[in-house]
């Protein structure tokens, strides 16, 4: 007695629950190189996974084993030129000897184990640092939407789908081919018949033959049904992701000195976040990076997360450049603007008026958005209060003083608010 | 011979897997194979993954340590490290073994021979297997655990449960009884019950809750009697029954782990046997459907070839070689006893006088059903085999300056070969011998293990690990104290709570 079950539906991930498990457990260590592994990345680059790699010590699942050392006899197989009683050079470590049986026995050795994060994985150790409300992760986690869209017409589908005038008329074209050679011999059976007729009368045997065969291919012809499966047509739809547009996303940066790598790794996750809220909206993004100190230049993305510069801070000097870029790359009516400001706040004096008069006039009357952080732990100088007066002319600014990273979060709250709603 | 074959091309079918799983049985009910109803199951890669990382259980409880399993073979598997084995079999009433999707029927009818009837007919006759597994009740308890632990990880939290089961799993290797034998099956139940009853009592008698002293220990100042009075083993076992502070669900989790090691414990005894028994069945049988027309010169080529990765054996100085390996020599040895019996030479008869020139398949069956891999090496290892893998033994001694070849494969040395191998699976040696050597049941409760040396060869560091979680099981201190051959402690650790 034997049976044979497909478990192939069953389901693979049976293992999960235990990834989970051991995902927990290493918390500490896997957010660590998470968050390595964010400032090696591109302000853009959040849509893989990310290799991990935790110290083997630290996974280690002790067991009572024997180690090194003491007297030992092995056995190996395939001699070649020894001879009883030779006396060797212990070999050095790999060839298999004494202690091979335990090295293999406790696995992995001392190498550091690696494994790969899933996306969503990735994300969530991301989101983790951030503090996001967990509605506004898995809105950001989950893949873009998509839309159903029709595309033609298919064989097979279910019910609800069948296109009725398709069906039919291919069904009656399946009748008229089918039918088509019973009808030319049912014409040419009754033209012998006439034929035959005009000699014979009703009870001639050929007569009777032919009134035969005429009969069955006429029942033959009555036999072809109506309509089969193989006619049935049936609408056909497809995912196509939902129609978005494009938008623009500036990061603008302070590079002058007093700007650290501490704050800058945490204007990163600052700029990364904002990339990340706009890859849900918009099918297209475009990232211009504007680095100032006294004069702003555009960069690449290397350049500005990893120049320094050295002198003083001319904040206008970007925005003026912010603003000459979206008259001449990026007109509204075809662009989503956004900007995200990070600076530790310091400005020339006299400028911090300038700021305010540029903003007003010539930047958020075009943006959708506008986000402004300021790193630091002294206290506000003149910039902040200019930028108060902006926020409380403009519904669509948003300023935050960060000292840790989870203060970014709600710089975007109104954002995400919109988005949720 | 002018059959024709089942099938021509190396796609597979559910007809088709039928057809052959009905000769594969025709055959090995010919060759006198007695085993479990069979049933396949076809699974995919990554499903091949889940079972690998449940160590082969359909149905395990959770626990991370299966998941960093997982995680590594995923990634090997993924790098291409790693081929998936093609076999997974389950020792249970009916025997489970796996089919992969992506195997090709050459394949597939080889894991049904290799698995479903080599392993299988293993499992049922083997005596470490009948009396230490019961292949009919380990599904539903590997249910059971994981619904108790599941309903536990609820009731006192993941990570209580997560910790504990750690502490549980570091003694998994001694929570075994190696010498005593558990009753015969067939009582077995009643006898639980009985135990049941026992132990009930026994818990009335706790010796260690014990708080008023017996009047006469008072007077008995010379020597107070040890507990437990003869040392023990089974460390989970004298855990479960012993340990003063442990909660009910705790002793029945040290239970779980204990008797699925149980369970485990004749596989990692039978290696060599297991493996060889069923390598020697899937050769044979499959030659046999090819001398009967069944399968065409294209299977029976494709076979080969995956049999012949199966059996390879590297020698010492390859860069591939990572010890004996066990479907070789188990291979080697079992069709080595065939040729024993059928074309004995001179030198057969006077190793082999009982079976030299007797019935093949009488001594093969007695072979699997009587010994395991320690033993059955000792016993069948031939000089045939030795020579054909031109074995050689080196002595390691860390006092000396050189290591040494103690004996090669000539004619002197065939004995010695062979005790030196068969030592080599006995599972009494490779591990050390730690035993509950005391409970200071006067004092602070403390426990004392004693780790018996054996040719000087020391534990390895982590051990001192492993006593913090016996510690955490016990509750109290624990000390763990390596003794000489002559019983002189040579270093001793102490885990304070």
């Amino acid at each position: 007695m034997s049976r044979i079950v497909d478990r192939r539906l069953n389901g693979k991930n049976k293992s999960a629950v235990n990834r989970q498990k051991f995902i927990r457990r290493f918390r500490q260590q896997i957010k660590r190189a998470v968050a390595d592994a964010i400032s090696d990345r591109s302000v853009t680059d959040l849509e893989k996974g990310e290799k991990v790699s935790i110290p083997a010590k630290d996974i280690s699942e002790p067991f009572f084993h024997h180690g090194q050392g003491g007297r030992r006899e092995r056995i190996h197989p395939g001699n070649k030129e020894f001879q009883q009683g030779d006396r060797l050079p212990r070999p050095k470590g790999g060839e298999g000897q004494g202690s091979d049986n335990q090295a293999s026995d406790s696995g992995e050795g001392l190498d550091d184990f690696i494994f790969e994060l899933t996306r969503e994985e990735f994300l969530q150790f991301f989101f983790d640092d951030l503090e996001l409300p967990n509605l506004v992760k898995t809105k950001l986690a989950t893949i873009n939407e998509t839309k159903k869209i029709r595309a033609g017409h298919t064989s097979d589908g279910i019910p609800t789908n069948i296109n009725v005038i398709r069906s039919l008329r291919g069904a009656m074209g399946r009748r008229i081919a089918l039918r088509a050679p019973y009808k030319n011999r049912i014409k040419e059976a009754q033209a012998e018949l006439q034929e035959l007729l005009r000699q014979h009368d009703k009870n001639y045997p050929a007569v009777k033959a032919l009134e035969q065969e005429i009969e069955q291919l006429k029942k033959k012809i009555e036999r072809i049904p109506f309509i089969d499966t193989f006619d049935l047509r049936y609408d056909n739809h497809i995912d196509q992701p939902k129609p978005t547009t494009q938008a623009v996303m500036f990061c603008i940066m302070d590079v002058s000195g007093s700007m650290g790598f501490e704050e800058k790794d945490m204007a990163k996750r600052f700029f990364m976040l904002l990339y990340l809220f706009l890859t849900r909206t918009y099918e297209k993004i475009q990232v211009v990076f504007v680095s100032h100190h006294t004069v702003a230049s555009e960069v690449d993305e290397e350049t500005f997360f990893y120049s320094r510069e050295t002198g003083g801070t001319v904040v206008s000097s970007a925005l003026e450049l912010v603003s000459q870029i979206i008259r001449d790359r990026f007109p509204t009516s075809d662009w989503n603007i956004y900007a995200a400001q990070a600076s530790d706040g310091d400005n020339w004096d006299d400028d911090s008026i300038t700021c305010r008069k540029i903003m007003n006039e010539q930047i958020m009357p075009y943006v959708q958005y506008y986000a402004y952080i300021e790193i630091t732990e002294d206290r506000h100088q003149n910039l902040w209060q200019e930028y108060l007066s902006v926020k409380s002319n403009w519904d669509n600014f948003a300023m935050q003083r960060i000292e840790r990273i989870a203060d970014i979060y709600p710089v975007f709250r109104k954002l995400f608010k919109k988005q949720l709603a | 011979m002018s059959r024709k074959p089942l099938s021509e091309t190396s796609e597979w079918t559910f007809e088709l897997i039928e057809k052959y799983h009905k000769e594969i049985e025709r055959i090995a009910g010919n060759f006198g194979l007695d085993t479990y109803p069979v049933q396949l199951e076809i699974i995919t890669a990554e499903q091949m993954m889940d079972a690998y990382a449940s160590v082969g259980m359909p149905i395990g409880y959770t626990h991370w340590s299966f998941g960093k399993e997982f995680v590594n073979n995923e990634k090997r598997y993924k790098r291409g490290q790693m081929g998936l084995a093609y076999e997974i079999v389950i020792n249970s009433d009916p025997c489970i073994a796996y089919l992969m999707e992506e195997n090709s029927m050459t394949m597939q009818a080889l894991v049904i021979a290799h698995a479903a009837y080599g392993h299988n007919s293993f499992f049922k006759n083997n005596y470490l297997f009948k009396t230490w597994t019961s292949a009919d009740a380990i599904i539903d308890y590997l249910l059971f655990a994981k619904n108790y632990i599941a309903e536990c990880e609820e009731r006192y939290g993941e990570d209580q449960v997560e910790a504990f089961l750690d502490s549980c799993h570091t003694l998994k290797n001694f929570g075994v009884d190696r010498y005593k034998r558990p009753v015969k099956l067939s009582m077995q139940e009643e006898k639980e019950r009985q135990k049941e009853r026992e132990e009930y009592l026994q818990s009335q008698v706790n010796e260690i809750w014990r708080t008023l002293p017996k009047i006469e220990e008072q007077f008995d100042v010379i020597q107070e009697k040890r507990f437990p009075e003869e040392p023990e083993e089974n460390l989970l076992y004298f855990i479960e029954k012993n340990a003063p502070l442990l909660e009910p669900w705790q002793r029945e989790i040290v239970r779980i782990v204990r008797k699925i090691a149980q369970y485990f414990y004749p596989q990692r005894q039978t290696q060599v046997m297991n493996e060889g028994w069923a390598t020697f069945w899937h050769y044979t049988i499959l030659n046999q459907l090819y001398d009967e027309g069944l399968v065409t010169d294209g299977f029976i080529i494709e076979f080969l070839q995956s049999h012949t990765n199966v059996v390879y054996q590297p020698d010492f100085d390859s860069p591939y070689y990572s010890g004996i390996n066990p479907y070789a020599l188990g291979f080697a040895m079992m069709s080595d006893i065939r040729r024993i019996c059928e074309h004995p030479t001179d030198e057969d008869r006077q190793w082999f006088p009982d079976i030299a020139g007797s019935d093949w398949l009488d001594a093969m069956h007695f072979a699997m059903q009587n010994f395991k891999d320690e033993s059955f090496i000792s016993q069948y290892l031939s000089p045939k085999v030795i020579r054909d893998f031109k074995l050689f033994s080196v002595l390691d001694d860390d006092r000396e300056k050189e290591i040494e070849i103690t004996s090669i494969h000539n004619e002197i040395n065939y004995e010695y070969i062979r005790q030196a191998l068969s030592e080599q699976y006995n599972l009494g040696s490779l591990e050390p011998n730690i035993q509950v050597y005391n409970v200071d049941l006067n004092g602070d409760r403390s426990l004392t293990l004693q780790h018996t040396q054996y040719n000087r060869i020391p534990l390895d560091k982590s051990a001192n690990e492993v006593v913090k979680h016996v510690a955490r099981l016990w509750g109290f201190d624990v000390r763990l104290e390596t003794v000489k051959e002559n019983g002189t402690i040579v270093h001793s650790f102490h885990c304070q709570l």
